[in-house]
Formats: structure tokens, C-alpha cells, sequence
């Protein structure tokens, strides 16, 4: 703790690392995430074997994928990057999926004999209903990209896992406690934000339990 | 306005060992109440979503007032027509106002008027909107779904309403009272209703001609009373259970057996009932108070007479096979 306090600067600028790499990892997933649930969506035999693959990616063990990475990407931030997006794929694909299915067909049936085009039914009606359990999603994902990303300092790309690598191996009982709590109030903290904006984005479970 | 006009109307889905619908020619007239009764997989449901195009004829043509449906794009052509269907299909994410106002913004309509018509129709489907405007549909029961799910289906004053069994799922009491609130309604605004039923009573109590299917196709399409009185064959006499003598009785109408008011009458002491009552109703009525005839009143108005005969010969004629 007392480390945090004594050293706010170097705490701060690995925190800032760690989120980088989370936010950047994240927006990629989600971009990649989203037209490979659609594509699952039209083609319902791929899920099997998206999923499936995506599930046995997720069995491998972080350290192991990272460092199967190294060699394509380099020993830096972009390798982690990388295994923190193939991570986060099954979470963010599989939510999103459930999710879709999961809309009664009754909704969207009465969406199309009301004259809503693609889009608007889309954007208006399938976009509003799956987004609660995106966001689900997202959280999750979000806390196994901050996990990930502190054994990313292993690899050269910095982060809050610095501080616990470096206590380690200096014997730096202190460093490794201020890392410890600072990777923890990140993934509280983060998980608090979305899990507050996926009470935001469902009005209608929101006031049924008033 | 709101005629709907099948001309050898079919379709066949793609590896359908039989047409769904098969060769239907028949008209529905504006302000009808049409109810298209059959067993399920008769087609009934194919035929009416055929009419929104959300199936499209593998053959034969459907026109609305002398259109082609097929030369109207279809998001316009659904944005022109009521659609009501079982489970109500309200949008969960938004309220009770909301949902009505999906057709009216779709339309483009300028936001007061929308306001006000959310109103209008809360009003007239019976649900304050003081007290539903803003609820969701997890906040409301079966039968307020179905109300709202009616007022969405009416908001863009359609001429034309599609129901595709929407009291399916509903108990029968409120099934009951909805079936009332859709008669009480088409009084007030004479819509052309196209409505799919596997509930014969339903059928008898709300068409004004019923469109009997099979198979996918149509066996008869007439009056309730007809049907029961001349049913075409085994099928529609065995569909609508015209041997149940008594239950006949309460699924006709006072006003289809009576006899119309004669020249000298002069308004005797005779009981009163309306036009709409069933004849069971009538019959009870009779041996209740050993009156020879019946006065049928319509609005307040006696409009016929009816007596233990007439009774009789509905009865016989529907059971004369």
C-alpha cells in the first residue's frame, strides 16, 4: 500500500499501460466479435465449430498462447494484445449469439408485418434487446483482458503485472501487494462501469423491480 | 377502401409435399369481418401473411381495393395494414406509448400528432393512458398485451387489420371480453378485419362470413348462419358441430333467425331482446316467460319478431342432413 502512495507516478503510468493494452484489445474484439456472431446468425452450422474453436482457444493457458504468439508478433505488447482478443472472441461471439437467439420470434415477426425494414428492425428492435446481454459480455471479457493483460508484462509489454514480476524477483514484498491491489481495484472498478451501463441499457428490468 | 380480392391464390413452400395454399379465389368486402377458421396446417395462417407479403403467392395475384399488392413495396404495403398476432409481439424495450407509436413514426407523422393518437387509442382500447402510457409490456397482463398490441395494430388508421389467432394464448374469460372490445371497436370503425381462428365459437361469434379452409384450400366461405344451417359438407358440418343441438342455439344470432316486423305490428306486450343475443338466449327467454313471440330490437328500436317456430327451423334446418 505504502507503495502506491510513495510512488503515485510509476503506478500511474503502468495503469495507463494496462488500460491501453484493455481498451485496445477490447475494441478490436468487439469489432471482430460482432460480424462473426452475424455470420453465425446467417449460417447457423457454423456455430458448432466457431464456438467449439473459439472454446478450445479459450482452454489454452495464457502464459502458452502468448508465448506461441512471440514469435509472429515480437516480444511486446502486440503479442498480448493479440492473445487478449482470441481470449475475449468466445465470451463476446457466444453472448452475442445467445443473445440473438434468445429475442422472441414473436417480436421480430410483428417488427417485419409492421413495415420495418432490415435496418430499422436492426437498429430499433435487435440492436436495443441484445445489447443488456452484450454488455454482460463485454464485462466479462473486459475483467479476463485486465487478467491477461498483467502477465503481459512477462513479455516486454508493461502494465500493472510489472509491479507484481518486478516484486518477485527483487523480493520487493511491497511492490508486489501495491500491484496486487492496484490490479484489483482496476477489474472492480471496470466491472462496476459496465455492469452500470447494462443496468442503463434494459429501461424495462429496471422498473420491474421497483 | 379496404377490399382484399384472392385470385387463384397459392403457395407452395419449398419441399411441401402438397400446396399450402391452394388455388383460393374469393373476396373480402370493406368493413367485413372475415374469419378464416380450420384445422392447424389447413393454411390459414399462410393466407392471411400473404396479404402483408410477408409470404409471396407462388401463384395468382391479391389485390387490395383493385391494387396489385405485388406492384406496392412492401414495407409500405405492411406500414398500410394492421397486424395483431398471438403473444401480442410488443417490443419488450419499449413502453406502452412507444409501442404504439412504432407505425405512426414509421409513417413519418409529426410528433403532437403522434402524441394525441397514443392517447386516442389508449382510450379507446380501454387502457388510461394516464395510468399505461409509460409501462412496459412485462408490466402489463395477457389481455392488456393484446390491447396494446391492438391500438399498435390501429395506430396508423389502417384500412385493412390482419389477426393472426391473437387470443390464442389468452384465458377465456378475457379472450371473451376482447372478442366484445373487437366487436364494440368494429362498430365504431367499420375496418375490414381478416382474422385466423382454429375457435369455432370465436368464428360464429365474430364473422360476418367465415372462409372455412382444408388442406389449403376453401371448402365454404359464408355466414355463420348458413354454415351451420348448409354446411357444405361432412367436413364443415363435423368442423362447427352442428349436431350439438343446444350449442347451435348459442352460437346464432336472434337477428339471422327472426322474421322482420310486420306491417300492423303494433308493440304489444311482448318480451324485448336484441338482435344480438343468441337463440339460446331466446328459447330461455320464451319458456321463461310463456310468451308466444319476441320482440327483436335493435339500438332501442324493435326491428323483428321472434317466435318458438323460428326457433324450431333454424334448428331443423341445421340439423336436416
Amino acid at each position: 500500500m505504502s507503495y502506491l502512495l510513495s510512488q503515485p507516478g510509476e503506478v500511474l503510468t503502468l495503469l495507463l499501460q494496462h488500460l491501453r493494452m484493455t481498451g485496445i484489445s477490447l475494441g478490436i474484439a468487439i469489432a471482430l466479435a460482432v460480424p462473426l456472431a452475424l455470420l453465425v446468425m446467417r449460417l447457423r452450422w457454423l456455430a458448432v465449430p466457431v464456438l467449439g474453436g473459439l472454446g478450445v482457444l479459450y482452454t489454452v493457458p495464457s502464459l502458452a498462447l502468448i508465448i506461441f504468439l512471440v514469435p509472429l508478433f515480437g516480444l511486446n505488447a502486440t503479442s498480448v494484445i493479440v492473445a487478449m482478443v482470441l481470449y475475449t472472441q468466445v465470451i463476446l461471439v457466444r453472448n452475442l449469439t445467445v443473445g440473438l437467439v434468445g429475442i422472441n420470434p414473436a417480436v421480430l415477426e410483428a417488427a417485419r408485418g409492421m413495415g420495418m425494414s432490415l435496418s430499422q428492425r436492426w437498429w430499433r428492435v435487435q440492436v436495443p434487446l441484445v445489447l443488456p446481454v452484450f454488455l454482460a459480455g463485454v464485462r466479462i471479457a473486459a475483467i479476463v483482458a485486465i487478467a491477461i493483460a498483467t502477465i503481459g508484462a512477462k513479455f516486454n509489454a508493461g502494465g500493472l503485472g510489472k509491479l507484481l514480476f518486478d516484486g518477485i524477483q527483487t523480493n520487493r514484498y511491497d511492490k508486489i501487494v501495491a500491484g496486487a491491489i492496484a490490479v484489483a481495484v482496476l477489474a472492480l472498478v471496470i466491472n462496476g462501469l459496465l455492469l452500470a451501463l447494462e443496468h442503463y441499457a434494459q429501461p424495462q428490468q429496471r422498473l420491474k423491480k421497483l | 377502401m379496404g377490399t382484399i380480392q384472392f385470385d387463384d391464390v397459392s403457395l407452395r413452400f419449398a419441399g411441401g409435399a402438397r400446396p399450402a395454399v391452394n388455388r383460393v379465389t374469393c373476396q373480402v368486402n370493406s368493413g367485413e369481418i372475415v374469419v378464416i377458421l380450420g384445422p392447424s396446417g389447413c393454411g390459414k395462417t399462410t393466407l392471411l401473411k400473404m396479404v402483408n407479403r410477408l409470404y409471396e403467392p407462388t401463384g395468382g395475384n391479391i389485390f387490395l381495393d383493385g391494387v396489385n399488392i405485388r406492384k406496392i413495396k412492401a414495407t409500405k404495403l405492411r406500414q398500410q395494414i394492421g397486424y395483431v398476432i398471438q403473444q401480442s409481439g410488443l417490443f419488450p424495450h419499449m413502453t406502452v406509448a412507444d409501442n404504439v407509436a412504432v407505425v405512426p413514426k414509421l409513417l413519418g407523422w409529426g410528433k403532437p400528432q403522434i402524441q394525441a393518437r397514443i392517447d386516442e387509442l389508449l382510450e379507446l382500447v380501454k387502457l388510461p393512458p394516464g395510468e399505461f402510457r409509460n409501462r412496459y409490456p412485462a408490466q402489463l397482463s395477457g389481455g392488456q398485451q393484446q390491447r396494446v398490441g391492438i391500438a399498435r395494430a390501429l395506430a396508423g388508421n389502417p384500412g385493412i387489420m390482419l389477426m393472426d389467432e391473437p387470443f390464442g394464448a389468452i384465458d377465456a374469460i378475457t379472450r371473451t371480453a376482447l372478442q366484445d372490445e373487437i366487436l364494440r371497436l368494429q362498430g365504431q370503425l367499420k375496418k375490414t378485419i381478416l382474422f385466423v381462428s382454429h375457435d369455432v365459437e370465436e368464428a360464429l361469434r365474430l364473422a360476418d362470413r367465415i372462409l372455412v379452409m382444408r388442406l389449403g384450400e376453401v371448402v365454404q366461405f359464408d355466414t355463420p348462419f348458413n354454415l351451420l344451417t348448409r354446411p357444405a359438407d361432412e367436413f364443415v358440418y363435423n368442423l362447427l358441430g352442428a349436431d350439438d343441438m343446444v350449442r347451435q342455439l348459442g352460437l346464432l344470432r336472434v337477428g339471422a333467425a327472426m322474421m322482420a316486423l310486420p306491417p300492423n305490428y303494433s308493440n304489444g306486450h311482448n318480451p324485448t331482446l336484441s338482435h344480438l343475443d343468441s337463440l339460446r338466449d331466446a328459447l330461455s327467454l320464451i319458456l321463461k316467460t310463456g310468451a308466444p313471440a319476441l320482440t327483436v330490437l335493435e339500438e332501442g328500436n324493435p326491428v323483428g319478431l321472434l317466435t318458438l317456430d323460428h326457433i324450431r327451423e333454424s334448428a331443423v334446418a341445421g340439423n336436416g342432413r
